[in-house]
């Protein structure tokens, strides 16, 4: 009775109303699209035309928009075994994943370790905020992926251009909320701790760290964002492996099923990764 | 004897020729309790700021022990007006931050003896690990003192401590503040708007009047009057308003805050 009025439980069973809606529409607008090819009342001659025309009867490949059967098959096949690899073209999904959010990890994780120190610093002198702030307000609304071919000239490794691309796009939300932050540190805090003659190193990691915390996770959460979606662009572009390579490899492939289970696939981990960086800013949050 | 805390003539200048207030010269004696009265503006918050080493003064002096005070310390302990906790910090974390900065050798048990012995005295055992945001407001400022004065400090400087409490709140804690400063002979400097305030607490009142322009041309505030307290010393609340003197001694405060302090 009590579970029927929650508003939670009233949500999620719209949210399945919902999909059962998309999925349903799915299966009404494909399931009577037979193949319009088919090779029944069709000579020898007429099939072996339509090969060489790249209209394979026999095949079902591009045959339109998937079924939801089709779709089905895919994502058991994919999710049945994740890990395989029989070479540069046909890996598990899990490893395409992998080889995504490592990139993604390390250009992240280099990006904060130059963002958050040179935030710190910028946020605590007025005069290296204003001497910054021209190049910081050029460089941030560049396109990541602009960089990519300066990337790849200078760096002349397609793998390391794609990490720096993610470096680049996550660097300057994090740069920018860590001096926001730490320039608007309550100078009352900052008072208290002067007063106690607290030295710089502790002032800097036990007042002015975990009064900015909030700020500087909204930045991380934010590049984190961005980051997920650079990532997917720039392995369209660099290749090789990653769940954009996959996304780029099963468009040449025609693989509609594949795409789309990759699409559904890349928001579901952007969602997760989005959910993780909330609880850790739930955790440092404080309350005035 | 010289005072603990000298001040000489000390003055705070923002628009050139127009100080807020020069030639401000006092002592503090060892275990003194003095309050500053005066209207908004006058530059009393400066005054304490300075004598905590937050602020610097464009002229005079201020020594202690005979040493200039050169910038904040450790030997002065600040209450703020706005308690200044920690919000991320519980109120033992927050009192501990202070004790561990006066004496970083101490061990975690010695640390936590200290912090747990101050924060019985304002009577917030039972809060001790609640967050600032889950504790009223006059508890809050109880935590600020606690943390004051958990760090032995050779004086206290309060602004305006009660400022933001309900008049039932800061009763409580006047007659809190005045048994631990009586337990201690700690020596305090107080702002305080209220007169009543100042009457109960302070050995010594100075009344401070605001920069004001006269006939004869621009006047700094300052210290228009130091008015010492003729009451007992064993005086308190309830029974401050039956002891000889008390009216006269209001009055005289109230005059001067409605027709002098402003206008020279």
């Amino acid at each position: 009775m009590g579970a029927w009025r929650s508003l939670n439980f009233r949500a999620a069973l719209l949210s399945v109303l919902i999909l059962v809606l998309v999925l349903g529409i799915w299966y009404a607008a494909t399931g009577s699209t037979t193949s319009a090819t088919s090779s029944a009342g069709m000579t020898a001659e007429q099939i072996e035309y339509a090969k060489m025309m790249g209209k394979d009867p026999g095949s079902t490949k591009a045959a339109g928009f998937p079924t939801l059967g089709q779709m089905g098959t895919t994502v058991w096949g994919h999710l049945s075994d994740p890990f395989y690899d029989n070479g540069p073209n046909d890996k598990g999904i899990a490893i395409q994943l992998a080889h995504s959010l490592g990139r993604v990890a390390l250009g992240f994780g280099l990006a904060m370790l130059v963002a958050i120190p040179m935030g710190f610093v910028i946020g605590m002198s007025p005069l290296l905020r204003k001497a910054f702030d021209p190049f910081i307000q050029v460089l941030k609304p560049i396109s990541p992926l602009a960089w990519m071919p300066l990337a790849l000239y200078t760096i002349k490794d397609s793998s390391i251009s794609g990490i720096f691309v993610i470096f680049i796009c996550s660097i300057w939300p994090m740069l920018v909320n860590t001096a926001f932050g730490v320039a608007s540190v309550k100078r009352e805090w900052l008072n208290v701790a002067s007063t106690l003659e607290v030295s710089a190193m502790r002032k800097a990691f036990q007042v002015i760290l975990p009064a900015a915390a909030p700020t500087i996770l909204t930045g991380m959460r934010i590049s984190m964002g961005i980051a997920w979606l650079v990532i997917v662009a720039a392995e369209m572009l660099v290749g090789g492996t990653g769940i954009g390579y996959f996304v780029w490899n099963e468009w040449n492939n025609l693989s509609l099923t594949n795409v789309i289970f990759a699409i559904v696939l890349i928001g579901v981990v952007g969602m997760l990764l989005d959910l993780a960086f909330g609880q850790l800013q739930k955790a440092v949050t404080y309350v005035e | 004897m010289n005072g603990l805390l000298r001040i000489e003539n000390l003055g705070k200048t923002y628009v050139p020729g127009k100080p807020v207030f020069a030639d401000v010269s006092f002592t503090l004696e060892r275990g003194e309790f003095v309050c500053i009265i005066g209207h908004s503006g006058c530059g009393k918050t400066t005054v304490l700021n300075v004598l905590a080493g937050l602020d610097t003064a464009s002229d005079g002096y201020v020594f202690m022990d005979g040493r200039e005070i050169s910038g904040p310390s450790l030997e002065r302990g600040v209450v703020f007006q706005s308690h200044a906790l920690m919000p991320w910090l519980t109120v033992r974390q927050n009192i501990a931050f202070a004790v561990v900065s006066r004496w970083p050798e101490w061990s975690r048990a010695q640390v936590n003896a200290q912090v747990e012995k101050f924060v019985a005295m304002v009577g917030l055992s039972p809060a001790i690990d609640k967050k600032p945001s889950q504790l009223s407001g006059g508890m809050k400022q109880r935590v600020g003192i606690a943390r004051a004065f958990s760090i032995s400090p050779k004086m206290l400087l309060l602004d305006e401590p009660f400022g933001a409490l309900d008049a039932l709140t800061r009763g409580t804690i006047q007659d809190e503040l005045m048994g631990i400063v009586r337990e201690t002979q700690q020596t305090v400097f107080m702002i305080t708007h209220d007169v009543d305030e100042a009457i109960l607490l302070a050995d010594r009142i100075l009344l401070m009047s605001n920069g004001a322009e006269t006939d004869t041309g621009y006047k700094p505030g300052g210290i228009a009057e130091v008015v010492v307290n003729p009451l007992p010393r064993s005086r308190n609340r309830a029974g401050l308003h039956h002891l000889d003197g008390y009216y006269d001694l209001r009055n005289h405060i109230v005059d001067f805050l409605v027709s002098r302090a402003k206008a020279h």
